[in-house]
């Protein structure tokens, strides 16, 4: 029994910290919000050199082959510090998706160069008009078209597919939407069937390139301007041979629990840094003659936010590890990670707004950075009550 | 990262579950507030209860060997108290003396206090209660008052204690008294062993709102303590207080009792017909039942967190405060969870008709809410934790 991060994730965790204060203060993060990629290529080459794009790349394929936690830890303090751009979709989505449900050819054509920083990937999942993280909400259409496959749809939340090198799509062969009814099976070669793809059959997960005929990109605007969710529109693009990942189906669920882990790890990370600046603050405003720290309904605003955090921490560390050590448990503990510290994060930016007074509520206090990631991280990869429900479906109430 | 035993802690566990499985009493198993509603063969019961655990060895197993204990790791202790709580055995009703006082003379004691008090403490033939709060001084402990006067080889003690658990079957009671009423008022305590049988004593039951009377009003009434009954020396007992109170590292268990409150919910949320279905399969109640099941797990790893802390040898900081104010509220909001799946049922208690889990629940809820406030109320561990964890200065 040892419930603790490790020496080295404990270094991971200081360099990363020393890292992103130097290079990502928020005023960086502010310049790179502005901006029309919400993308630094520098800062990336950046993390890049560190070793944090190929976190979960197996060593062979250049990356480091570390585990979840390891990653949880890095999302921590980009979190912490507000940092822009595709690392979770890239090199957690779409690293398990590749390394999970990838062809051995598809894996050594894009996780060397998405831990060399050399490319960017991303996941188109949910879709309108009820964008959902599961195989409920993919209704998206596959159908043969010769060798190659006709693909159909509307993605939304499809994040940095402007600058994405990779989408990888997840469609439904011959297109059984939600309550479309059983479609005819069309012509053209058979898939196999995956024996491991529970609540997934029938659910194929394809990698395009996210520019060419038949596929439309565009920005949608999220109150989180360090994010950049795009509609990806599918209109006959074509998938040729080889596009389709073998175990895509059974990827899916990985993919879905590593993102909601690594969520919950942002989070965090957010809510952690949010309360050490409202406290930092608490300490030297003054009123009254004295620090506002000093009165009770302060300090209690504060030590809920702790008592908060703190056990919500364990759940994450619990769930980032399990996913490698544990799969059996790993999905029930992603959820549960998920519905906690995102909650959590809504909770304690609120708060910290609240201990700033009015200062909190400028534009130019860093406060809504945080107030806003967190806004958008709680329904990002399922809301609190879909993880709720899949706690009690996966409890067995 | 590794949550599995070693090989040595998984025997232990092995050898505990079989022992409890030869020993284990039948029938009705622990529950909260055994104790203090324990009528006379129920406390006999438990005497008895805490004597056949110490003959098999799994009583104060922490204590060192010369003291009666085993020495035992922290690790070990852990999973014995987590298979006891888990099995619902009968309360320990020494726990007052094997967990706080006993440890504390162990620390602090002179050889003649630990020879006298250890092997009665270990053999429930001498139960404890503790002697802290007072009418005036509740969280501001250390503005208490009861006074202790040296005359001779003697003090002289004069006030009033409250809310002291189970001082109506205690022989003795560890007790904070004011020996120098000029000091400043965390130096002018001392800690004192007082023989409840001692003349000028009076314990009058508070009856609580449960209609249990566990806890109680003590007065002293010019009672003879001889000087030799000071531990840790005259003005010192603020410091020997705080050792004590070191000493409660029951956190596993505690959130292991959480565990067993929610599983009894979600046995209630089965059988209970809600729209002619079992209400656990009502949307709105398994969401509830999911957010409840989060912060039990939570605090789980929590505790194995704190645990594995303390195991490096780290000292407890707020831990204790954040587990204390998270899991008092978690058990209240399970007790409230399985009223409003009861609806009226709910609400009847002891000798009614229709009574489910024998009117188990309006206790737990009352109970439970007495645990929020008992032992440092949730607003005192709020302080501690934004004064000693965030370092947010002290009010005026």
């Amino acid at each position: 029994m040892d419930f603790a991060l490790s020496e080295e994730q404990e270094q991971l965790q200081s360099q990363a910290r020393e890292l992103l204060a130097r290079e990502c203060p928020t005023a960086r993060v502010r310049k790179i919000m502005a901006s029309e990629s919400g993308h630094d290529p520098d800062l990336w080459r950046g993390f890049a050199e560190a070793g944090w794009l190929g976190v979960l790349v197996p060593e062979e394929l250049g990356g480091s082959g570390l585990g979840l936690l390891d990653a949880a830890v890095l999302l921590g303090e980009l979190g912490r510090a507000v940092v822009p751009g595709p690392f979770l979709v890239s090199s957690v989505g779409a690293v398990v998706a590749l390394r999970e449900g990838g062809s051995r050819a598809q894996q050594r054509a894009w996780l060397p160069r998405i831990a060399a920083g050399e490319a960017v990937a991303t996941l188109a999942l949910a879709e309108p008009p009820e964008p959902r993280f599961d195989a409920a909400g993919v209704a998206a259409r596959a159908r043969a078209a010769g060798a190659s496959t006709r693909l159909d749809g509307t993605k939304l939340f499809v994040e940095h597919a402007q600058l994405a090198d990779l989408v990888l799509v997840a469609v439904r062969r011959g297109g059984a939407g939600r309550g479309a009814g059983s479609p005819k099976q069309p012509k053209g070669p058979k898939q196999p069937k995956e024996p491991n793809a529970a609540g997934w059959q029938g659910v194929e997960l394809f990698q395009l390139p996210a520019t060419g005929p038949g596929i439309e990109v565009e920005r949608l605007v999220s109150v989180d301007e360090t994010r950049r969710p795009c509609e990806l529109r599918l209109a006959g693009a074509r998938a040729p041979a080889g596009a389709r990942l073998p175990r895509g189906a059974s990827a899916l669920q990985r993919v879905l629990d590593a993102c909601a882990v690594a969520i919950a790890a942002e989070s965090l990370g957010g809510a952690e840094r949010a309360l050490e600046e409202a406290v930092a603050y608490v300490k030297v405003r003054q009123q009254f003659g004295r620090p506002v720290g000093s009165f009770q309904a302060v300090q209690h605003l504060a030590a809920e936010a702790v008592a908060a955090i703190e056990p919500a921490r364990s759940l994450l560390w619990y769930a980032a590890w399990a996913f490698d050590a544990r799969p059996a448990e790993a999905s029930l503990a992603a959820s549960m990670a998920k519905a906690q510290c995102c909650e959590v994060y809504r909770k304690v930016a609120r708060t910290a707004i609240e201990m700033h007074g009015g200062i909190g509520f400028t534009w130019e206090h860093d406060m809504h950075l945080f107030y806003k990631r967190a806004l958008a991280n709680a329904s990002a990869f399922g809301d609190q009550e879909q993880h709720q429900d899949r706690v009690a479906d996966l409890s067995g109430f | 990262m590794d949550l599995d035993l070693s090989p040595e802690d998984q025997a232990f566990r092995d050898e505990v579950r079989a022992w409890l499985r030869r020993n284990l009493p039948k029938g009705r198993r622990g529950r909260p507030g055994e104790v203090e509603a324990g009528s006379r063969e129920r406390i006999a019961f438990l005497k008895d209860w805490q004597r056949r655990l110490r003959a098999g060895g799994y009583v104060a197993m922490g204590w060192p060997q010369e003291y009666g204990g085993r020495g035992a790791s922290l690790m070990q202790q852990t999973l014995l108290n987590e298979e006891l709580v888990r099995q619902r055995a009968p309360a320990l009703i020494g726990m007052m003396g094997l967990q706080m006082i006993g440890p504390t003379l162990i620390d602090w004691g002179t050889e003649e206090q630990k020879n006298r008090f250890l092997p009665r403490i270990l053999d429930a033939d001498e139960l404890w209660c503790q002697g802290y709060s007072e009418p005036g001084s509740g969280s501001d402990l250390a503005s208490l008052k009861t006074s202790a006067a040296r005359q001779g080889d003697h003090y002289v003690v004069n006030g009033q204690k409250i809310w002291t658990s189970n001082a109506q079957i205690a022989d003795w009671m560890f007790c904070l008294v004011r020996t120098d009423p000029a000091a400043p008022k965390h130096q002018g305590i001392s800690y004192l062993l007082i023989d409840m049988e001692s003349p000028g004593i009076t314990v009058r039951p508070l009856v609580q709102m449960t209609k249990d009377a566990g806890f109680n009003e003590v007065f002293f009434d010019d009672v003879r303590v001889p000087v030799e009954n000071v531990v840790g020396g005259e003005g010192n007992g603020w410091a020997v207080a705080n050792t004590t109170l070191m000493h409660e590292r029951n956190m596993l268990g505690s959130t292991i009792a959480t565990q067993n409150l929610f599983e009894s919910l979600l046995r209630v949320a089965r059988a209970t017909p809600r729209d002619g279905r079992p209400a656990s399969r009502d949307p709105a109640v398994r969401r509830r039942l999911a957010s409840l099941r989060i912060q039990v797990e939570a605090m789980r790893y929590h505790a194995y967190r704190g645990l594995t802390a303390t195991l490096r040898g780290r000292r407890p900081g707020i831990e204790a405060s954040i587990t204390k104010l998270v899991t008092c509220e978690l058990n209240h909001q399970i007790a409230a969870t399985v009223l409003d799946l009861l609806g009226p049922i709910g609400s009847l208690y002891r000798g009614s008709k229709h009574l489910v889990d024998d009117g188990f629940w309006p206790y737990e809820l009352m109970f439970s809410l007495g645990l929020v406030i008992g032992g440092g109320t949730a607003q005192i561990q709020k302080n501690i934790i934004a004064q000693r964890g965030l370092g947010l200065p002290r009010g005026k």
